[in-house]
């Protein structure tokens, strides 16, 4: 029986063979249709479940102001009813904003820690600022600040490499300078951060807090976490386009093997009839003949996928992911897998293909061999 | 000499290419393992800094904190403006702007 198979699977790879350029192209561009979904698969769910990991810990609710649909500062004042709320635990002021380094044409992300600011007049700065600006702990570097003058710090520290999908464009600096660099007056926070022991209470408290102050926007952590959850989505732009162009080459594919085969091989499969091969023997070679091309090609994506992600820092996406970015985090992902994508990857590319090749196949090889060599 | 069998050669670069496919799962076991630590000090950053947002972009305020933008920021720039940031194409807004209720 295995014999059996083996001399199928020889007959099936010298046909192959037989037309090598054909096979060969066919073969390629499979691969780089597995290795570009494969890559973004990788890459998505690495990302989300990373987002998941960290972003727990992050502040239980939010709460912001908006003015006439815009973000505003949100004042202090608020804090003192905020805490009355049933069920919070605490909450502090943030103040974070960004500034534009026009030297540089980067964004930074300037924020005032809770725990062990910077003393006034130093920052500490990421990873990515320190590459770009070439910063390092001891040295000056100076910003103009909200009335034009510039302003002067030394930096006390350089936030940790590791940490870069967190920290690459923040400066940290203590709530003076802070103050003094954006112009944001004493009585005013950018938002406020709460914590709240009992997440089934989040949303009542929400509720609570728009009630008291109907222009507040209170954001919940799991809306955090569900955001990074759903910002890779199968609906997302990245995704969408990339689906799209997947399932374009793959109809192409379909396509050319569901309209029949090539003179060639209908008059191959007539000669072997005639030799005596029966209908099932030219089903089982076609069978293997599709197995031949989408599980090489399943393979070869996959493992070429894993190594551009994982390995390469997804390299031949960056151009994509920075956009207009100056500033951008240099991190490595953790090789999160989801088994349920790779298998449905499995089940989309390899399956279909191989159920094309043979349905063909098998209209030409129910033929009278005679009819089809003529 | 006898030459190998086409099957041969495809069957055991088939086998090659599984055993790949496991030396890169036992890869994966040992970096999640290895990246446990690395996890709780990022955790830790997160808590002390009161983060709410990874720096995938920053190109856009919208895109830098995603999960603190609003549906308006995007085309705050002139009315009728589009959205213009690459990065603004690759992500979905947040969900619950678009929701009505909380959970």
């Amino acid at each position: 029986m295995i014999e059996r198979q083996r001399h199928i699977l020889d007959f099936t790879l010298s046909s192959l063979m037989r037309r090598k350029g054909k096979n060969g192209a066919l073969l390629l561009v499979y691969t780089l249709v597995v290795f570009v979904l494969a890559s973004v698969l990788f890459l998505t769910h690495a990302l989300q479940r990373e987002a998941a990991l960290v972003l727990k810990d992050a502040p239980e609710i939010v709460v912001q102001r908006t003015l006439a649909g815009r973000y505003h500062p949100v004042p202090i004042t608020w804090l003192s009813a905020i805490e009355e709320v049933n069920g919070v635990i605490s909450a502090r002021p943030r103040l974070w904003g960004y500034h534009y380094d026009p030297l540089l044409r980067a964004n930074y992300t300037l924020s005032v820690p809770a725990e062990n600011p910077p003393e006034p007049g130093t920052v500490d700065i990421g990873a990515g600022i320190s590459r770009t600006r070439g910063a390092h702990p001891g040295d000056i570097i100076a910003f103009a600040g909200h009335d034009g003058k510039p302003r002067s710090f030394a930096v006390r520290e350089v936030l940790a490499e590791e940490s870069q999908l967190l920290t690459s464009d923040l400066i940290l600096l203590c709530e003076k300078d802070y103050r003094d660099f954006s112009g944001i007056p004493g009585d005013l926070a950018t938002d406020l951060a709460l914590r709240v022991r009992n997440p089934k209470e989040f949303g009542t408290i929400a509720e609570k807090i728009t009630r008291i102050y109907p222009d507040s926007r209170p954001i919940l952590r799991s809306e955090i976490l569900r955001t990074y959850d759903a910002v890779f989505g199968w609906r997302s732009g990245l995704l969408i386009v990339i689906f799209s162009a997947a399932a374009l080459a793959f109809a192409i594919f379909a396509w050319d093997k569901a309209t029949g085969l090539s003179a060639e091989e209908r008059r191959e499969i007539g000669i072997l009839k005639a030799i005596g091969w029966e209908t099932s023997d030219v089903m089982l070679m076609k069978f293997w003949e599709g197995t031949v091309i989408s599980l090489t090609a399943f393979l070869l994506g996959v493992i070429l996928a894993y190594a551009h992600v994982f390995f390469a820092s997804f390299s031949l996406f960056s151009p994509v992911l920075k956009g207009w970015s100056t500033l951008y985090p240099a991190f490595r992902l953790t090789p999160y897998l989801d088994f349920g994508q790779i298998s449905t990857l499995f089940f989309l590319t390899v399956v279909p293909y191989t159920v094309t090749t043979i349905v063909p196949s098998w209209r030409a090889a129910v033929i009278d061999p005679d009819q089809v060599m003529r | 000499m006898s030459t190998l069998r086409r099957s041969t050669v495809y069957l055991g670069m088939v086998g090659a290419l599984f055993l790949i496919c496991a030396g890169l799962l036992l890869h994966a076991s040992s970096a999640v393992r290895n990246a446990r630590a690395t996890l709780a000090r990022k955790g830790a950053l997160v808590r002390r800094l009161s983060l709410t947002d990874l720096c995938l972009f920053t190109e856009a305020n919208y895109t830098r904190h995603l999960s603190m933008a609003d549906l308006s920021t995007p085309f705050q720039d002139a009315p009728v403006s589009l959205e213009h940031f690459p990065t603004g194409a690759l992500v979905e807004p947040p969900t619950h702007l678009s929701r009505k209720t909380r959970d």
